[in-house]
């Protein structure tokens, strides 16, 4: 790792301050994709501003229609969490399965998002559920969060602060494993939401990052079944291809794990 | 150089170190606690896993920083004294190491996993939770039985307790 | 503290300090003063170095030294050998090209080093390595079997023309074609082996120290031989004489064969220690970089054919293998494709015709050398994969076809040298038949389909050989050195016992199971017995840990060293009994006189053999016996492995429903430790069936070098493993012990494969087994099916 400056700050103002102020410092998270990226030196911010310790990031509440995560809640709280496992069991599940235990502990869904690794699933589940980003200066619909690998519409000294659920009527999240890795390989978050449209979001698997499968979600929103599937397919062009599944397979696995999803949605 | 303190493993602790120091540099080379491994550089193998206030993670994937003010077990702290803890007793009756590298790690892991799931933890739970844990020599067969007989013998001593 | 002698599952002696983070490995050793090594590497295939500039390095902050291989070469450190001498069929020596420490001249893989930098901390060290600047010149490179025996292609060695380093042979190559010629069934298929990386999850380590004044170095380091280090570093490598270096391996986290080796970095940084006025140096690798440096394994392509005749009983058995050597030959490298592999082609069975021929190319791919099995892995997948196909092909059961022609009497000599002493393959396979309840599996079968599973079953019966070797015999065929052992027994004035051993324990349990045989022995509580090893102050010289070697050579040589203490303790006890020698009996911890109730306790025997008070005329005083053992022949461990999957169609998944283990080690001393040993070999040749490859790209690019690429096995790949033995003492040896270390990954990626081929209906699938090309095997299953 290249040398780098920590800091810790107290408030929200300070930390978007403390940026503001460095030659090119970087938000820390849980640290569980940005260390081990500036580790292998891939990275090397000046400074690290360290947003956990923000009281404003904190916390998740649910008041009925809208479930409400803080950015710097770990993926095990959300996991254990009650109102989340009421609200939106699929969002509980999902991030009970990111990573292994001791990154469930440290990662954060505030930085899983800032970050939009294509692999990683919280996107998946942000775009799929249609929620909105809070920031520290404004809230962004996740249609025009996301803006393909590893980019989001998120400034410089923007801060994650919340993202908000609505409650779908039903929802799950599917995944196929990086057998290597355990990101996904390719990930199917599938919703119908309080309005009855439907949402397939696909992480892992398009080459641009996370995306919604829009002929799927004509088909289910036709008929919410995984039979409703059987006609559609996804683009083997639109995908990634590398030493662990090819763009085929991963075409191929996108309709398999929304199957799987709209099953377990029930 | 910062200095940075926590408890580690009931102690306090205090050391200057920079800024990019890793939590399992710290702990190694600082402290000069070396149950702590290093088994790979991109965050899997889980052989550095010590608990941080009561939780399990990953001291390679931590600035030394992070865990300032922190309370940090170790291997080196599970047993009091000369009597083991059930888990280290565990793997020792079932023969859950071979090599001992990955050891810490997984000892590590596994009380956390058994503070989360408690004493009736299955074997599909078991494997599941080692996810971020890679051990080369034992094919996992031995540490899944470790952990089980572990988890009981946790479970006995609490309910003794209470 | 109880005795626990041989067949006890004795609890781990060792296993204290390991549960407690008490272990003590390489890399928890820090000297004063220690400065860190940080190599500079090769980011291309193959490439020449034009020029090196060190001075950007030198200006960072804390560094001490960069220091390159024409420097080494000029301080005359030798190049890097392999110790095994192959033939050609045409009775020329092998081709091996040099191999410098640090590349001088060319770097012929991705990680090879150019220079060492060294300097006061380890971030300065990479800082440093970082700002060296290597003036390259790009060359193109040859990163597979293929391309380096294309024509035209580039060449890695002058000494090697066409990549070859050798092609060698054995058997009959006529009869052989004679006979498959003639028979009434051949099965022909072309078969790979998936390049693989030991990883053991400690990774290598070197802390060197040269002393200026006395002109000694020492080494700590991840060895599985600390003794063959510390030869090889003085015969070869020039770096001291073996008196002037003390090399240690301390715990050492596991090896697998990549620990055997004396690699570049730990040469390189006792010459550097020497180079910066003694300064100690220490290295520890990274796990990329373990990545690119260990040496590699397997990687063989091959087309085997297996004849028979009309009562479906093997004639004949031709194989012609390629075997990738990677970049340099390594220290054992030109062995394992040869003499450990081509020697297992008879497998289990009665096959009177045998010829092998294996091409040994370069490529610019990181050394190729043994890895848990070496040479048996590869020999047992050509055998069971082409006894299973033949199976389906000739309509008939894939167990009874073995048994039908399982080798029945012992000795057998085999075609292809090796003289097999003992074994019931039979009642094995009939343990691995019940244990995995084979006749129930159609119904098992049945039961998936209904819930659109697709289950199947695969057989392995898989023999190797172990307990390298009878150095007479291997000398014959090419090795550099003999494989004995030695041990040396310290028996103290109190009665307790020191057994030093040139075995070396890197996760096996030697402390425990070599206690074992000697409380056994002797009566004696096994927490009054020490094993001391992996260290050349110590002990006076040993092979080292390899090969399923440390109980059938290494526990025999303790054996053996055992019967002179016996001897001498039992000649002491009759002088001061007044009884005749042959009427003295040690056990309980005592030693009696049989028959009668005289007896002395056996410390009181210990304690006279040292105050020599009352010892037998001319006898002199103490109680310390060594002992050389020199195998008479391998020991040939056997057993069936059945493995049954269930695949997910819709995704090519493998799921290990069930594996069976029915091994047969002959004597065993611990059963706890050796059921360890197949759980971890078994989980590794999974890890080769299944999920792990080491891939290159075209351009030498290794695509794979951390475990976000390289699929290593984790808990929830696999199932609890059923594991039965059977005990048929190996003639060979005092102990009657076999082995059992490699057994697993020898015998499980052949039944792996042979299942999950069975389940989804195409024999043509190529390990690793991923789910992707499940899932391709099956879309060709059902397009074959549409076209018909």
């Amino acid at each position: 790792m290249y040398e780098t400056k920590y800091h810790k700050p107290s408030s929200l103002d300070a930390a978007a301050g403390a940026l503001a102020s460095a030659d090119d410092a970087k938000f820390l998270g849980g640290g569980q994709t940005l260390i081990p990226t500036m580790k292998q030196r891939l990275a090397a911010p000046s400074d690290l501003i360290d947003v956990t310790g923000l009281a404003e990031l904190k916390g998740i509440s649910f008041d009925g229609t809208t479930l409400t995560i803080g950015a710097a809640t770990t993926h095990a709280e959300v996991a254990a969490s009650a109102d989340v496992k009421t609200a939106i069991p699929s969002l509980a599940s999902l991030a009970g399965g990111i990573g292994d235990p001791q990154v469930r502990h440290m990662g954060t869904l505030g930085g899983s998002v800032a970050n939009n690794d294509p692999a990683a699933d919280y996107p998946s589940a942000v775009l799929g559920l249609s929620a909105t980003v809070n920031t520290n200066k404004r809230s962004v619909p996740a249609d025009e969060f996301f803006d393909g690998m590893f980019a989001t519409s998120l400034e410089e000294d923007e801060i994650i602060v919340s993202i908000s659920f609505p409650k779908p009527k039903r929802s799950a999240y599917a995944k196929f494993d990086n057998p290597a890795s355990r990101y996904a390989l390719v990930g199917v978050f599938v919703a119908e939401l309080a309005d009855g449209s439907v949402r397939v979001s696909v992480t892992g698997a398009g080459s641009d990052g996370v995306y919604r499968e829009g002929a799927m979600e004509s088909a289910l929103s036709a008929n919410f079944a995984a039979d409703a599937l059987s006609g559609a397919s996804a683009d083997p062009d639109a995908m990634m291809s590398d030493i662990h599944g090819s763009a085929a397979y991963r075409a191929h696995l996108v309709k398999v794990m929304a199957g799987r999803a709209v099953a377990a949605a029930g | 150089m910062t200095t940075v303190s926590m408890t580690v493993n009931g102690e306090a602790r205090s050391a200057d170190v920079e800024d990019r120091t890793l939590l399992s540099t710290y702990i190694r080379e600082a402290l000069q606690l070396t149950g702590t491994h290093v088994g790979c550089d991109t965050s899997q193998c889980g052989a550095c896993v010590v608990h941080v206030d009561g939780k399990a993670v990953k001291a390679c994937t931590m600035l030394a920083v992070q865990a300032e003010g922190a309370a940090v077990t170790t291997i080196e702290g599970l047993a009091e004294g000369a009597n083991l803890h059930p888990m280290q007793a565990a793997f020792r009756e079932n023969h859950g190491l071979q090599c001992g590298f990955c050891t810490p790690g997984m000892i590590m892991t596994a009380v956390d996993m058994v503070n989360r799931h408690g004493r009736a933890i299955g074997e599909e739970t078991i494997r599941e939770e080692l996810e971020g844990n890679i051990c080369r020599c034992t094919g996992y067969h031995n540490i899944v039985k470790s952990i089980a007989a572990g988890a009981e013998q946790m479970g006995g001593q609490r309910e003794a307790a209470e | 503290m109880a005795v626990e002698g041989i067949g006890a599952r004795s609890v781990r002696k060792e296993d204290k300090r390991f549960i407690t983070g008490r272990g003590r490995y390489t890399d928890d050793i820090n000297l004063p003063g220690q400065l860190y090594a940080n190599f500079v590497r090769s980011p291309h295939a193959h490439a020449r170095v034009n020029g090196i500039d060190k001075a950007p390095a030198m200006a960072v902050d804390g560094v001490v030294a960069v220091l390159d291989g024409k420097e080494l070469q000029a301080d005359g450190i030798g190049n890097i050998i392999c110790g095994w001498m192959i033939h050609s069929k045409d009775g020329s020596p092998m081709n091996m090209g040099q191999w410098v420490p640090m590349a001088p001249e060319t770097a012929r893989f991705v990680g090879e080093a150019v220079a060492v930098v060294i300097a006061r901390t380890k971030e300065a060290a990479r800082d440093g390595a970082e700002a060296v600047v290597v003036d390259w010149e790009v060359l193109e490179a040859a990163a597979s079997i293929g391309a380096a025996l294309a024509d035209g292609a580039p060449q890695l060695h002058p000494e090697a023309p066409g990549n070859i380093i050798y092609d060698w042979e054995i058997g009959d190559s006529a009869a052989t074609d004679a006979a498959i010629a003639s028979a009434a069934h051949v099965t022909k298929m072309d078969l790979e082996q998936n390049r693989l990386v030991p990883n053991p999850m400690e990774t290598r380590c070197a802390v060197a120290s040269y002393d200026p004044m006395e002109e000694h170095y020492t080494l700590y380091s991840t060895s599985q031989n600390p003794h063959v280090a510390r030869l090889v570093l003085s015969a070869f490598y020039q770096v001291a004489p073996e008196h002037k270096l003390r090399v240690i391996a301390p715990d050492v986290g596991g090896g697998f064969g990549s620990k055997i080796y004396i690699y570049p970095e730990e040469i390189v940084c006792l010459w550097a220690s020497m180079k910066i006025g003694g300064k100690p140096v220490k290295w520890t690798s990274e796990r990329t970089e373990a990545f690119l440096t260990d040496a590699h394994a397997r990687d063989h392509v091959t087309t085997a054919e297996m004849a028979f005749d009309a009562d479906n009983k093997i004639t004949a058995v031709r194989v012609s293998t390629d075997a990738n050597l990677g970049a340099y030959m390594s220290l054992f490298s030109s062995s394992v494709p040869t003499y450990l592999y081509a020697t297992l082609l008879s497998g289990q069975y009665q096959i009177p015709n045998i010829y092998a021929e294996v091409k040994a190319v370069y490529s610019n791919t990181v050394p190729v050398d043994a890895y848990r099995g070496a040479g048996r892995p590869e020999a047992t997948f050509v055998m069971e994969r082409l006894v299973e196909t033949a199976a389906r092909e000739l309509g008939v059961d894939p167990a009874e076809l073995r048994r039908k022609n399982f080798i029945q009497e012992f000795p057998y000599q085999t075609p292809v040298i090796m003289c097999y002493d003992a074994g019931d393959f039979e009642s094995v396979l009939d343990k691995g038949l019940e244990a995995a309840d084979y006749k129930n599996f159609p119904a098992r079968k049945a039961e998936s389909a209904a819930r659109g599973k697709l289950r199947g079953i695969g057989f392995s019966c898989y023999i190797e050989a172990c307990g390298i070797a009878p150095s007479a015999a291997v000398g014959s065929l090419g090795a550099g050195v003999g494989l004995w052992e030695s041990a040396e027994i310290r028996v103290n004035p109190v009665g307790t016992i020191e057994v030093l051993t040139g075995s070396h324990s890197h996760g096996q349990g030697h402390e425990t199971v070599f206690s074992q045989v000697v409380a056994d022995r002797f009566g004696l509580p096994n927490d009054s017995i020490q094993i001391v090893h992996g260290d050349t102050d110590k002990v006076q010289f040993g092979m080292g840990t390899y090969g399923s070697r440390s109980a059938a050579v290494g526990l025999s040589a303790i054996a053996k060293a055992l019967d002179k203490v016996e001897a001498k303790a039992k000649k002491i006890a009759s002088h001061l009994l007044e009884a005749d020698e042959g009427d003295i009996v040690i056990e309980d911890g005592e030693v009696k006189v049989s028959g009668t109730d005289k007896k002395l306790g056996w410390h009181e025997v210990c304690l006279g053999a040292y105050t020599a008070h009352n010892l037998p005329e001319g006898m002199e005083p103490g109680l310390k016996e060594g002992a050389f053992y020199d195998p008479t022949n391998f020991t040939f461990p056997s057993g069936t492995y059945i493995c049954e999957v269930e695949v997910d169609p819709d995704t090519g998944v493998v799921d290990i429903i069930q594996f069976v283990a029915s091994d047969d080690f002959g004597q065993i001393i611990n059963p706890m430790i050796v059921e360890g040993q197949v759980h971890g070999g078994v989980a590794q040749g999974v890890g080769q069936a299944l999920m792990e490859a080491c891939i290159y790209d075209e351009a030498g690019q290794i695509k794979t070098a951390s475990y976000m690429d390289y699929c290593m096995p984790r808990a929830d790949d696999l199932p609890l493993f059923k594991i039965s033995h059977s005990t048929t003492p190996s003639p060979s040896n005092p102990l009657g012990v076999k082995g059992c270390g490699e057994a697993g990954a020898i015998g499980s990626p052949p039944a792996v494969i042979n299942a999950i081929t069975d389940a989804i209906g195409n024999n043509n699938l190529t390990m690793p087994a991923t789910p992707e090309k499940v899932w391709a095997a099956l879309q060709d299953v059902s397009m074959k099916q549409a076209a018909e």
